[in-house]
């Protein structure tokens, strides 16, 4: 199987994870925004797997379930109070919550 | 016998304390009986002790308990003990029982004052510390009685505390005794650091042993002492916070400003008069203190309007006797001139109490006027007061005493005549401006309507203490009179024998004592019972009426304090507001709120922006990590 080179393979990951954090700070919509933090997630991922590749280890892929299994909590979590901010402010609109402003 | 002592200061704290932690939820007839019955208990179980001490006194003359050892220090090992000898008897016998007359009477007074309660827990509490004043056996546990009658007194002047004229006069009185307060202490430790014990009795064989006549440090401890004295029982130059102190309820100023609280100066003195003996120096100064004060209180005395300032005044005056004949070393005509000015001062106080209440709270003599028929027991009580306070002749206390004073004067201050010649001319002004007021408040027109009727709880106390004010002088009566010296062989153990003139010099002292008092009340009776139209005009030339005023504001006092002390330290307040010390810590207190500000921005409450500078604070800390 011929190897990806590990630069390319970072440069995606980097890419992908800049591509989530602007949609992060971008994007006003809740369901948006944790979409964009997934996307941070995998970047993260992936970059574990391509480092485990190049050295040969399983902990990279030992991390990728970690990641998963964070992700899938986060989902869960971020959802719910998703469908809760829906229900108080009416809207999906990150910058209407900003009852805690100084 | 001697161990039951300590319950006659206990009873009253006993009733403080509980008429403090019952705040007031007690009914107003069981707080007068707690009040009152402990005081008349403690006066019950003193008079058993004089008794049993006069029946057979004890070895020494003197009784000595010792109640617990406050603290153990190296070197300095104070006891709360009691010490009872003929001079403290005295004390604690007016204290007692003059003071369960007054708090019956209080009784009656105080009827209907939201502060029923809380006035009785202040009276008991203050009974209780003028006895540990009188009774402690060291200087140290005398403090706590001292300090503590200057808070009672404090508390009760601001009695009525909603009226702020009230709490003025109230701080001012805390304010002005603790000048004289400092000068105690320092007192205490000077004594404490030359003879290592504050004991009374060591403390004064120790003075007079380590300590020749006229030492420095004697005069010193001796010069403290006097300048706490002052403070305390309203001398010159700490004499003027006791007119302002009449502010308090009637009762107060009959008990603790002058049958009392006020003469713990004179005990002071008398207590340490070994010390004071060895300071020729300041002995003098005591006499010229004494007579300064009771010259100046006398003319100010004459030109009042409201009658409890006239007592007040009148009070200062009569201290300064007792002081002038503790300058003259005349140490148990002092006491003698105390007992007897508790009983007239105390009637005096009450009977103007009695009119007042009976007159909607009217305190200026002008608007009163023909009460003599109307009001018979008040007009006896104060007359008998009056006469006794002006010593007339024979008949009453007021004679024996004061002119045993101008006696001891005579022949003690022999070498300074101006003393003796500041008693007399003060003896006729005192007629004068007593019987001023007699004439003004009980004869002529009548101004104020009277209302109400005589209790017996406000009758019994003037009726007894009228009894005591006429007869109370006969334990001690001039040569001349029987020559009873009841009173001097009673305080023999405590005081040496006071030099008093015989023969010629006797009988005339005794026809100038006599010609002084009665011209001073033929005088005020011609004067003030009929003005004459004469004397009424030269009262209204602009140079007399000048005087006058000078003589009402108490010489001007008040308005030198001010000037001197009060004014200077509100500028220095003023300038301090800004100081150094202060704008280091204001500073630091607005660079902190100029820090807030700049965070305060920077919460927006906008989830993005938080993610934002969290990457970005990520970043840089990357940044630094990785390039550095």
């Amino acid at each position: 199987m011929a190897s990806v080179p590990l630069q390319q393979a970072m440069i995606l990951a980097i890419l992908l994870f800049a591509l989530g954090l602007a949609g992060v700070i971008m994007r006003r919509n809740f369901v948006f925004m944790l979409m964009s933090i997934e996307i941070m997630l995998n970047a993260t991922g992936l970059a574990f797997i391509i480092a485990g590749s190049r050295w040969g280890q399983a902990d990279g892929q030992v991390m990728f379930l970690f990641i998963l299994t964070l992700a899938a909590a986060e989902v869960a979590v971020g959802l719910a109070l998703i469908i809760r901010l829906r229900h108080r402010l009416d809207t999906l609109d990150s910058d209407a919550a900003n009852l805690l402003q100084g | 016998m001697a161990q039951t002592i300590w319950l006659i200061p206990a009873l009253p704290l006993v009733a403080a304390a509980v008429l403090m932690l019952t705040g007031g939820r007690l009914a107003s007839r069981s707080v007068a009986v707690v009040g009152v019955g402990a005081v008349g208990l403690s006066a019950c179980i003193a008079t058993i002790i004089a008794i049993g001490f006069m029946r057979a006194a004890p070895a020494g003359d003197a009784l000595s308990v010792t109640l617990w050892h406050w603290m153990t220090i190296e070197g300095f090992a104070p006891t709360a003990g009691l010490y009872l000898d003929p001079l403290s008897l005295v004390m604690m016998l007016v204290v007692t029982i003059v003071g369960f007359f007054i708090l019956l009477y209080a009784s009656a007074f105080m009827e209907g004052d939201e502060g029923y309660s809380r006035f009785f827990a202040y009276m008991n509490l203050f009974v209780a510390a003028m006895l540990v004043l009188v009774l402690a056996d060291d200087l140290l546990f005398l403090y706590v009685g001292w300090e503590g009658v200057g808070l009672c007194s404090y508390l009760l002047i601001g009695f009525w505390y909603r009226d702020a004229a009230n709490g003025l006069a109230a701080r001012k009185a805390f304010i002005v005794t603790r000048v004289g307060d400092t000068g105690l202490m320092l007192g205490l430790f000077l004594l404490f650091t030359q003879l290592h014990t504050l004991q009374i009795q060591p403390l004064m064989q120790a003075a007079a042993q380590t300590w020749p006549q006229g030492s420095s440090f004697a005069s010193l401890a001796a010069l403290l002492l006097l300048i706490g004295a002052c403070g305390k029982s309203a001398q010159i130059p700490l004499q003027t916070w006791l007119p302002d102190a009449m502010a308090g309820p009637t009762p107060v100023s009959a008990l603790i400003h002058a049958a009392t609280m006020v003469t713990a100066g004179v005990y002071l003195i008398a207590r340490t008069h070994v010390l004071f003996a060895l300071a020729p120096a300041v002995l003098l100064a005591v006499a010229a203190i004494g007579a300064a004060t009771l010259l100046i209180a006398a003319f100010a005395a004459l030109n009042q309007h409201d009658i409890k300032r006239i007592l007040a005044y009148s009070t200062i005056s009569q201290i300064g006797y007792m002081f002038l004949a503790l300058g003259v070393g005349a140490w148990s005509a002092a006491i003698f001139h105390f007992m007897i000015h508790a009983f007239f001062k105390a009637l005096l106080f009450l009977s103007a109490g009695a009119i007042t209440m009976r007159l909607h709270h009217e305190h200026d003599i002008f608007r009163m006027g023909g009460l003599a028929n109307r009001l018979p027991v008040a007009f006896w009580s104060f007359l008998i007061g009056s006469a006794s306070l002006a010593a007339l002749p024979i008949i009453t206390a007021g004679f024996y005493s004061k002119e045993m004073i101008l006696s001891a004067v005579w022949t003690g201050g022999g070498q300074v005549p101006v003393l003796w010649a500041a008693g007399v001319i003060t003896a006729f002004v005192t007629a004068l401006y007593i019987f001023r007021a007699v004439f003004i408040v009980f004869f002529g027109e009548a101004h104020t309507e009277v209302t109400g009727r005589d209790l017996v709880r406000i009758v019994l106390p003037l009726v007894v203490l009228s009894v005591l004010a006429l007869v109370g002088g006969f334990v001690e009566t001039p040569g001349l009179f029987g020559g009873v010296t009841l009173f001097t062989r009673f305080l023999a153990s405590v005081f040496p024998p006071t030099p008093l003139p015989n023969g010629q010099a006797e009988g005339l002292l005794l026809a100038v004592a006599v010609l002084i008092s009665l011209s001073g009340i033929v005088l005020a009776w011609r004067l003030y019972s009929r003005p004459a139209p004469q004397f009424l005009a030269w009262t209204r030339q602009p140079a007399i009426i000048a005087w006058r005023h000078f003589f009402l504001s108490g010489w001007g006092f008040d308005w030198l304090y001010d000037r001197l002390f009060v004014q200077p330290f509100l500028a220095l307040v003023q300038f301090n507001r800004l100081d150094a010390v202060d704008s280091f810590y204001t500073g630091l207190a607005i660079l902190a709120r100029w820090l807030h500000r700049l965070l305060h921005d920077s919460q927006t409450g906008r989830i993005r922006w938080y993610a934002g500078c969290l990457a970005a604070g990520s970043i840089v800390t990357l940044a630094v990590a990785v390039l550095r």
